[in-house]
C-alpha cells in the first residue's frame, strides 16, 4: 500500500525554526520531484508564542495545506497538546525529548535533535536531523534529499563542502533515529515525472513578477505584515534604468506618491495590508477622481485596526471596492493561489492602464506566504497594456468625452490640472450639478472596458452552485470534487475578477436557485454584494484566522443544501 | 486658466495675498523656461486644498501641468512625480493648514529625501477656505471660530521647524513683494535639493495682517517683518536659527546648506553606479527559482 500525500507539521515556538523546518521539508521534497505546498501560522512577535509550519508533499497537484497530519513534529508540550487533535489515525509524533517527555502514546518517538546536532559539531543542523527522521518514516528517498542538500548549499564558498557533508551526516543521523523508532506512516508514492521545468515560488514573488512582466516600473510602499515581502522584493529586483523603488513614511505617503508617479506617466504599484488600505482611502479616491492608473496590492490579514497581523482572512472585500468616501467602485482582482497571483498582478497593471484609474489586487496572507511548486509561468505570454497617451490634439481638455480618453503625460503636450475636486473637461474645479452628473457618469462608464474577466464554470446545469473567491478556492475545489464523486449535484463557478464581475458570470449566478459562497470573514462580504446584484447568495463563513479545512467546508455545503428547499 | 474657462467657479477675495504669489510664480516659471530653454510642460505644480491651492486654476500665460490633489498631501505627491521623473521641474503650493497642520508629517521625510522640489507655503495664519478657523500659525489669543475665547495653543514657528527638520534651503518672503518673491522662487528652484519658500500671504477676509507685517507709522504699529541684514551668513545653520527665533519675521534667504548633503537625484544615480545592478528579465528571475 502507498499514499498520495504526506502532511508534516513542525510545531513549537516562534524563533524555533518551525516555519523554516516546513519550508526546508517542502524544498527537499520538491527537489525530489514531488508537488509541495506550505502553510504557516505564527503570532506577531519575533521570538516565542505558539507557531507552526506545515508542508504537504504529494504525488499529485495540491489544492490545500491538508486537513490531517501524518507526522507532527512537536518542540514542546504545548505544541504537542494543541496540535495532537489534528493528527490522523495512524499518524506519528516526533517530539523534542530534550524539552519534554510523551508518555502513553505508542506512536510517539523522542529525538533530542538539538543535542545530537551540537554533539556532531553542527548545531544548526537539528532541523535536518528531524527531516531525516521524517523522510525515513514516510519512505521518501533519502538520495533525493541529499541531492537537495548539495544544491542548496553549493554557493561557491570555501566552506560549501564542509557544510554539505555536515548536513548529509545530520540527515543520515536522523534517518537512523527514524529506523530506531520502528514507526512509519504509509509510504509516499514515487514522485511524478514532469515534462516542463517547475519553480518553487511564493505568492508574493509571483505577484511581484507578474506585475513586472506587465511593465511595472515604479513601486513605493511602507512596511506592514504580510505585505512587506513585496516591498523588499522590489527593492532588490526592480532596478536599473528608469526603475524607481521607494520607502514612504506612511501609507498616506505611499498612495499619494503613487498618484504623483502615475500622473507623471509611470506604471506604478504598492503593497499593503488592512491598516494601510484604510489610510489609503482618500488617496484612492483621488486616483479615481483624477483618473490616475495605479495598483494597490492588499495582502489581507485578520480583523479591523491592528487585528491579527500575521493571520489570514478575506475581510477586506468591502474596503477594496469602496476604500473611501463618495461614489466610486474600485476594480478588484483576487487570485486564488500563487500561480494565479502572477497573472492577476499583470491583469491588475493592465486594467489600471486601460481604464486609467486605481485597481486593487486583493491577496491574502496564506497566498502571499505559501510556497508551492508550479510549472514555470511563461512571462512572454503576459500582455503589456499601456495607457493611450495624448498627442495634444484636444489641447488641455483631458476629461472631455464620456469614457476613457488619451492621457497627457508631463513633459509632453496637453498640460491640464489633474483634479481630485469635481472638475470640468480641463480639470478646473466646478460645482455645477450637470457637470457632476456628467463626470460621475464618465467615471463609472470607464469600468465597461474592464468587462473582459474570465471565469470557471462546471456542472452549469445544477440549480445550486458553489462560488468561492481568493484563497478559499483550493479548499472549495477539493470539497466540490469530493461532493461530485459522492453524487451531489452542485455547480462550480470561480473568477479572480470580483469587480466588475464578468457579466456572463453574473447572469449565470442570477439564474441559480442558490449560490453558496465560502469566505473567511464574519459578514459574508461577497455573498452580500451578490445579493445586492440579484443573486440568491448565502455565505459560508469562518473567521479563525486560518484557512478552511476541506472537510469542514464539505459538511457545511451539505448542511446548507439540505436546509434549502 | 480662469480667463479662458467660464465654468471655473473659484475666486480669491479682493486683496488676498495669494494674488501676489501667483504672479511671482508666473514670473519665475517664465524666467526658468527662457534660461533653461525648456517647455513649460516640463513643469508640474502640485497643489494642496485651501484657497491657496486654487492657484493652479488661476495661473495665466503658458500653462504648466498641475495636480490639485487632497488636503495636506502635496509633498508626497510631489515625491512620486519627481522620484521616478527627475527630468521634471516640480513645485508645490499650499496653505499653512495644508503644510503645517494636516501635512506637517511629510516635511521631515521630504527634507531627508532632498529631491529637487520647491515648496511654496502661503501662510495667512488662518484656515481660509473653511472660513476662518485657527491654524498652527495663528497667534495666541486671536479669536477665530474655533478659538472663540482666544487661541490657547502656542503658535508654530515654521522657519525654525523647517531648519530643525533638515530643509536645506529656506526662504521667508512677503506676498506683496512680488518681484523679489519671483526671484526667490526661481533661485529656490535652481537650488539642487528640497527648498521651502515660506510666504506671508495675508487673508483679507479672516486674518488681515498687512498692517502688522508692514507696520503703520500713523497708528504707531512697528513692522513685524524686517529685511535680513547683508551680514547674515546664509550657509550657517546656527546663524539661521538665531535669525528666525522671532517674534519678528525676517524676510529674505534664511539658509542655504552647502556641500554636506547630496540631492537625491544624484544619490539615486550614485547608488546605481555603486551597485552596478542591472534589471534582470522576469524570465531570468523565474529561472533562478527552478527546482
Ligand atoms: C482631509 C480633509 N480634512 C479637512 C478638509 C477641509 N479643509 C479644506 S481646506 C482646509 C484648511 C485650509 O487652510 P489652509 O491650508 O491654511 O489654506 P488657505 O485656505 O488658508 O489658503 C480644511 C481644513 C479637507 N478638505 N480634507
Ligand atoms: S478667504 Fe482669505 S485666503 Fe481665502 S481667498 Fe479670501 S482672502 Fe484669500
Ligand atoms: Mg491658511
Amino acid at each position: 500500500m502507498s499514499s498520495k500525500n504526506l502532511v508534516v507539521r513542525f510545531a513549537g515556538e516562534g524563533g524555533q525554526g518551525v516555519v523554516g523546518g516546513a519550508d526546508l521539508m517542502a524544498s527537499a521534497a520538491a527537489t525530489g520531484g514531488y508537488h509541495v505546498l506550505t502553510f504557516s501560522t505564527f503570532p506577531s512577535q519575533i521570538k516565542g508564542g505558539p507557531a507552526w509550519g506545515q508542508a504537504r508533499v504529494s504525488s499529485e497537484p495540491i489544492l490545500t495545506p491538508g486537513d490531517w497530519l501524518d507526522v507532527l513534529v512537536a518542540q514542546n508540550q504545548y505544541a504537542y497538546d494543541t496540535n495532537l487533535p489534528d493528527l490522523r489515525e495512524g499518524g506519528i509524533v516526533v517530539y523534542n525529548s530534550e524539552e519534554f517527555e510523551v508518555t502513553g502514546n505508542s506512536r510517539a518517538y523522542g529525538i533530542a535533535a538539538d543535542k545530537m546536532a551540537r554533539e556532531a559539531g553542527n548545531p544548526l543542523a537539528s532541523t535536518i536531523i528531524l527531516i531525516g527522521a521524517v523522510a525515513q518514516m514516510a519512505g521518501i528517498d533519502l538520495n533525493a534529499i541529499e541531492a537537495f542538500i548539495v544544491k542548496r548549499w553549493t554557493r561557491g564558498r570555501a566552506s560549501d563542502k564542509q557544510i554539505i557533508d555536515g548536513n548529509i551526516a545530520a540527515l543520515r543521523m536522523g534517518a537512523e533515529e527514524g529506523k530506531k523508532s520502528g514507526l512509519s506512516v504509509t509510504p509516499l508514492d514515487p514522485p511524478p515525472v514532469h515534462a516542463e521545468p517547475r519553480v518553487m515560488i511564493r505568492g508574493f514573488e509571483a505577484a511581484c513578477l507578474g506585475a513586472m512582466a506587465a511593465g511595472l516600473d515604479t513601486f513605493i510602499g511602507y512596511p506592514i505584515s504580510p505585505a512587506t515581502t513585496m516591498l523588499t522584493f522590489m527593492e532588490q529586483n526592480l532596478v536599473g534604468k528608469d526603475k524607481f523603488v521607494g520607502q514612504a513614511s506612511s501609507e498616506i505617503e505611499s498612495i499619494a506618491s503613487l498618484v504623483g508617479a502615475g500622473f507623471a506617466g509611470r506604471k506604478v504599484m504598492t503593497s499593503t495590508a488592512g491598516p494601510g488600505l484604510s489610510l489609503m482611502g482618500e488617496g484612492l479616491g483621488l486616483a479615481w477622481m483624477a483618473e490616475i492608473p495605479l495598483v494597490v496590492c492588499d495582502v489581507q490579514r485578520g480583523g479591523p485596526a491592528t487585528g491579527l497581523p500575521t493571520k489570514t482572512e478575506q475581510s477586506d472585500l468591502y474596503a477594496a471596492i469602496n476604500p473611501g468616501h463618495g461614489d466610486m467602485s474600485v476594480p478588484v482582482i483576487a487570485p486564488g493561489n500563487p500561480e494565479e497571483a502572477f497573472w492577476a498582478a499583470g491583469h491588475a497593471m493592465n486594467w489600471a492602464e486601460r481604464y486609467q484609474g486605481p485597481v486593487i489586487l486583493l491577496s491574502e496572507a496564506s497566498i502571499a506566504e505559501r510556497a508551492q511548486d508550479i510549472a514555470i509561468p511563461d512571462a512572454s505570454k503576459m500582455k503589456q497594456e499601456n495607457r493611450v497617451v495624448s498627442d495634444g490634439k484636444v489641447g488641455n481638455r483631458r476629461y472631455a468625452g464620456d469614457s476613457v480618453t488619451p492621457f497627457p503625460v508631463p513633459g509632453g503636450p496637453g498640460a491640464y490640472v489633474a483634479n481630485g475636486s469635481e472638475h470640468d473637461e480641463e480639470g478646473d474645479t466646478t460645482h455645477l450639478p450637470n457637470i457632476h452628473v456628467q463626470m460621475t457618469d464618465r467615471r463609472f462608464a470607464k469600468l465597461k472596458v474592464l468587462e473582459d474577466g474570465t471565469f470557471e464554470a462546471e456542472r452549469t446545469s445544477a440549480s445550486i452552485a458553489l462560488l468561492p473567491w481568493g484563497g478559499s478556492k483550493g479548499s472549495a475545489l477539493a470539497a466540490w470534487r469530493e461532493l461530485i464523486d459522492e453524487g451531489v449535484d452542485l455547480g462550480w463557478y470561480y473568477t479572480m475578477f470580483l469587480n466588475p464581475l464578468p457579466p456572463a458570470l453574473l447572469e449565470a449566478l442570477q439564474a441559480k436557485r442558490l449560490v453558496l459562497v465560502p469566505e473567511l470573514n464574519y459578514l459574508g462580504q461577497l455573498a452580500a454584494r451578490l445579493r445586492s446584484m440579484g443573486v440568491n447568495a448565502q455565505a459560508i463563513t469562518q473567521y479563525t484566522g486560518l484557512p478552511f479545512k476541506e472537510a469542514d467546508l464539505k459538511s457545511a455545503i451539505r448542511e446548507r443544501m439540505a436546509a434549502f428547499k | 486658466m480662469s480667463k479662458r474657462n467660464a465654468l471655473y467657479d473659484f475666486k480669491w477675495c479682493p486683496g488676498c495675498g495669494d494674488f501676489g504669489v501667483k504672479v511671482a510664480i508666473e514670473q519665475a516659471l517664465a524666467r526658468r523656461a527662457v534660461e533653461n530653454q525648456e517647455s513649460i510642460e516640463k513643469t508640474v505644480i502640485v497643489a494642496g486644498i485651501g484657497c491657496s491651492g486654487n492657484l493652479v486654476h488661476l495661473q495665466e500665460g503658458p500653462q504648466p501641468f498641475a495636480l490639485h490633489g487632497i488636503h495636506g498631501r502635496a509633498l508626497p505627491i510631489a515625491y512620486g512625480v519627481k522620484g521616478p521623473r527627475p527630468d521634471l521641474n516640480v513645485l508645490t503650493v499650499g496653505g499653512d493648514g495644508d503644510m503645517l497642520s494636516i501635512g506637517a508629517e511629510h516635511i521631515g521625510p521630504q527634507a531627508r529625501r532632498n529631491l529637487n522640489i520647491t515648496t511654496i507655503v502661503m501662510d495667512n495664519g488662518i484656515y481660509g477656505l473653511t472660513k476662518g478657523q485657527a491654524s498652527p500659525t495663528t497667534n495666541v489669543d486671536v479669536v477665530t471660530s474655533t478659538t472663540r475665547y482666544g487661541k490657547l495653543d502656542d503658535k508654530l514657528n515654521p522657519l525654525m521647524a523647517y531648519l530643525g527638520l533638515g530643509v536645506g534651503y529656506v526662504v521667508s518672503e512677503l506676498s506683496s513683494r512680488v518681484k523679489p518673491l519671483g526671484e526667490a522662487i526661481k533661485a529656490a528652484m535652481d537650488y539642487p535639493g528640497f527648498s521651502v519658500v515660506h510666504v506671508q500671504s495675508p487673508c483679507t477676509t479672516y486674518n488681515d495682517t498687512y498692517a502688522i507685517l508692514k507696520g503703520d507709522e500713523k497708528k504707531g504699529i512697528e513692522p513685524l517683518a524686517f529685511p535680513i541684514p547683508d551680514t547674515h551668513d546664509v550657509t550657517n545653520l546656527h546663524a539661521a536659527m538665531d535669525l528666525v527665533q522671532g517674534p519678528r519675521i525676517p524676510i529674505g534667504l534664511v539658509y542655504r546648506r552647502e556641500g554636506e548633503s547630496v540631492a537625491a537625484d544624484q544619490r539615486l544615480l550614485d547608488a546605481k553606479i555603486r551597485t552596478k545592478v542591472e534589471q534582470k528579465s522576469v524570465d531570468a528571475l523565474l529561472r533562478e527559482m527552478v527546482i
